[in-house]
């Protein structure tokens, strides 16, 4: 039995020492962990706003020097880049909506006891999660059903999402099931109970699968590699990463179309390789970022939910 | 009592009839191109169809063990694909730990901020990152004008254009990606922790450490355990788009992994009879990697995983 007699002060300074040193050392290697992670992004952000010929030649580090905005406009002037931020949108946006209806209908179809083969059919969904043809069949089959060079290719193969089935399915069914036998008894049907009563209750899950089927259409990438070669149907991913390994070439590209490179033009305005790079990456990071805030009220509850579930 | 019997017949067909064509969906995309396994069997040329006479049976199998080159080829591409999922196993404790000394953070205005910058980078694309990569590491970049300045070496150094160290690096840009959000799932099971252990052992006079060391840590293994048996069963898989968009003529020999090996194959030139029996060849380890570690989870946690 130790009381509080003399000994007990002097252990607890030591424990405290102690607690000093530790909290000095996690503040410093977290501080480091973000720093880490934010820096970069500040860093081609303060490039792309800075005088061209500074940020070529790395003289840019922490604060931006010589603020224009002129290379966001002349970027935007590039009918390539313009063009894919079109289909990199319209991707996001048919992508999201269908993936959203498609998803909550399964799941609310699957929680429906007088669906004929629901047990069968819901397994037949869901195995797929755990199984992959491989990229080079998935190519074959999307050329054999002419969806190369073809906007829906984007779309058709990503709607219907397993893991999305099931998050809405277990929502579905966390909800009280008088909503629907009340509905029944006043005789609507599936589709009625569906679209006037689930889809407005199962909102937050809905919004979740949204945010994240967003992201993932957005930065797709690996699609527009293997079923692409129209460069009408280039994204914005791929035309990034076109650029960032033929950025030389694309310099004069923008130079004579935006029409800055006369004599007097200022050099700090002129488009360099680097300009170009930095301004292309903001511009497809930005959305990402934007709805990031929205992401953290989420994820931690999907991830949850998936974990009880997978 | 027939007429509702049929009624609910009718009522339970048509259900279906309205989940067919996602159910047709899903065939599509997801079952028929496993069909696509038989092209390893032939000599497969696009655009013409696959026709019997060009049958080969086992020949794409036996290129991969008999002819010289491919067989070197294949050796490197498995040791890069082990080496680099080994470093991911060797390290995978990584985001346990951060989770544990984020955890130990008594500001909550700066633990969240930590935990908001750390997770971002999860949610950008391979291209975006190595956009980043290319305007922090290029011979013009942050780190190569700051490390000059300071006098630390005085030519730019090569990050990306090279092979040195090409597997640790491609760690650490995986670590910088997915670190923060592999870290939020051991961040809810330390929440999950039962406050009164802690308090009882804060009582009895344990240090920091000592909570961690015998308290933290032990409740998250069964998290870490998972996670360990998923990397294993996914040993061969490192994924294509990291390894596709670092890759140069400078560092293609030890960054091509499987995945990405498969898709070089079928665009360059093994054609895609080969590259699918490759794929296949590894489909048919991770299945049997997968069957192992469920296993091991079965003896050692009573449960699997699948």
């Amino acid at each position: 039995m130790r009381g509080p007699g003399k000994k007990a002060p002097r252990h607890k300074m030591k424990v405290s020492i102690g607690d000093r040193i530790i909290n000095f050392i996690t503040y410093v290697v977290y501080s480091f962990f973000a720093f880490v992670c934010v820096y970069p992004f500040y860093y081609i952000f303060i490039n792309s706003i800075s005088a061209n010929n500074l940020s070529e030649k790395g003289k840019v580090l922490f604060w931006p020097k010589q603020i224009h905005f002129t290379n966001y406009a002349n970027v935007l002037k590039i009918p390539a880049l313009f063009n894919a931020l079109k289909v990199s949108v319209a991707r996001t946006v048919v992508g999201t909506v269908l993936t959203v209806l498609f998803s909550a209908f399964l799941g609310y179809m699957f929680t429906r006891e007088t669906l004929w083969g629901r047990k069968f059919w819901y397994r037949f969904v869901v195995v797929t999660m755990y199984f992959n043809a491989g990229i080079i069949p998935w190519f074959i089959t999307m050329m054999n059903l002419r969806l190369t060079n073809n906007f829906w290719g984007y779309i058709w193969p990503v709607v219907v999402q397993p893991f999305y089935v099931v998050l809405c399915k277990t929502y579905v069914e966390s909800t009280p099931i008088e909503l629907q036998e009340a509905a029944e008894i006043d005789g609507a049907g599936t589709l009625t109970i569906f679209f006037r009563i689930m889809l407005p209750v199962i909102k937050p899950i809905l919004a979740t699968i949204a945010i994240f089927a967003a992201v993932a259409q957005w930065n797709s990438f690996q699609d527009t590699l293997l079923l692409m070669t129209d460069s009408k149907l280039y994204t914005l991913q791929f035309v990034l990463y076109q650029y960032i390994n033929q950025a030389n070439s694309l310099r004069g590209l923008v130079n004579n179309a935006s029409g800055t490179v006369d004599i007097a033009a200022s050099l700090a305005k002129a488009q360099t390789a680097t300009s170009i790079r930095m301004t292309v990456t903001i511009i497809v990071v930005t959305p990402i970022i934007l709805v990031y805030p929205m992401f953290q009220r989420f994820f931690v509850k999907g991830i949850m939910i998936g974990a009880v579930k997978g | 009592m027939k007429l509702l019997e049929n009624k609910r017949k009718i009522r339970s067909l048509r259900e279906f009839l309205y989940i067919l064509p996602f159910l047709a969906l899903v065939a599509i995309f997801s079952y028929y191109p496993l069909y696509g396994w038989f092209y390893a069997f032939f000599d497969y040329k696009p655009p013409f169809p696959l026709t019997w006479d060009r049958f080969v049976g086992f020949k794409w199998f036996q290129t991969m063990v008999a002819n010289k080159v491919r067989v070197a080829q294949l050796l490197s591409v498995l040791r890069n694909t082990f080496a680099i999922s080994g470093i991911s196993l060797a390290f995978s404790w990584f985001p346990m730990i951060f989770a544990v000394f984020l955890n130990e953070i008594r500001s909550t205005g700066f633990k969240k901020f930590v935990q908001t910058v750390t997770t971002l980078p999860h949610f950008i694309s391979w291209v975006l990152v190595y956009s980043i990569a290319f305007a922090v590491f290029s011979s013009t970049g942050a780190v190569n004008t700051v490390a000059i300045s300071l006098g630390l070496y005085n030519e730019p150094k090569i990050f990306l254009a090279s092979s040195e160290h090409i597997w640790f690096k491609m760690w650490l840009w995986l670590t910088w990606k997915n670190a923060g959000w592999a870290a939020i799932m051991y961040i809810a099971a330390i929440a999950a922790i039962d406050e009164e252990l802690i308090t009882a052992a804060k009582v009895d006079g344990a240090s920091r450490m000592r909570i961690i060391w015998h308290i933290t840590i032990p409740s998250l293994m069964p998290t870490y355990f998972v996670i360990v048996m998923l990397n294993l069963a996914n040993f061969l898989s490192n994924g294509f788009e990291q390894f596709y968009v670092f890759q140069n003529a400078f560092n293609k020999e030890y960054i091509q992994v499987l995945d990405l090996y498969v898709y070089n194959l079928a665009m360059g030139n093994g054609g895609y009879s080969l590259s699918v029996a490759v794929s296949m060849f590894k489909s048919l380890v991770s299945v049997v990697l997968l069957c192992v570690t469920n296993g091991i989870s079965k003896l050692v946690r009573g449960h699997g995983f699948i």
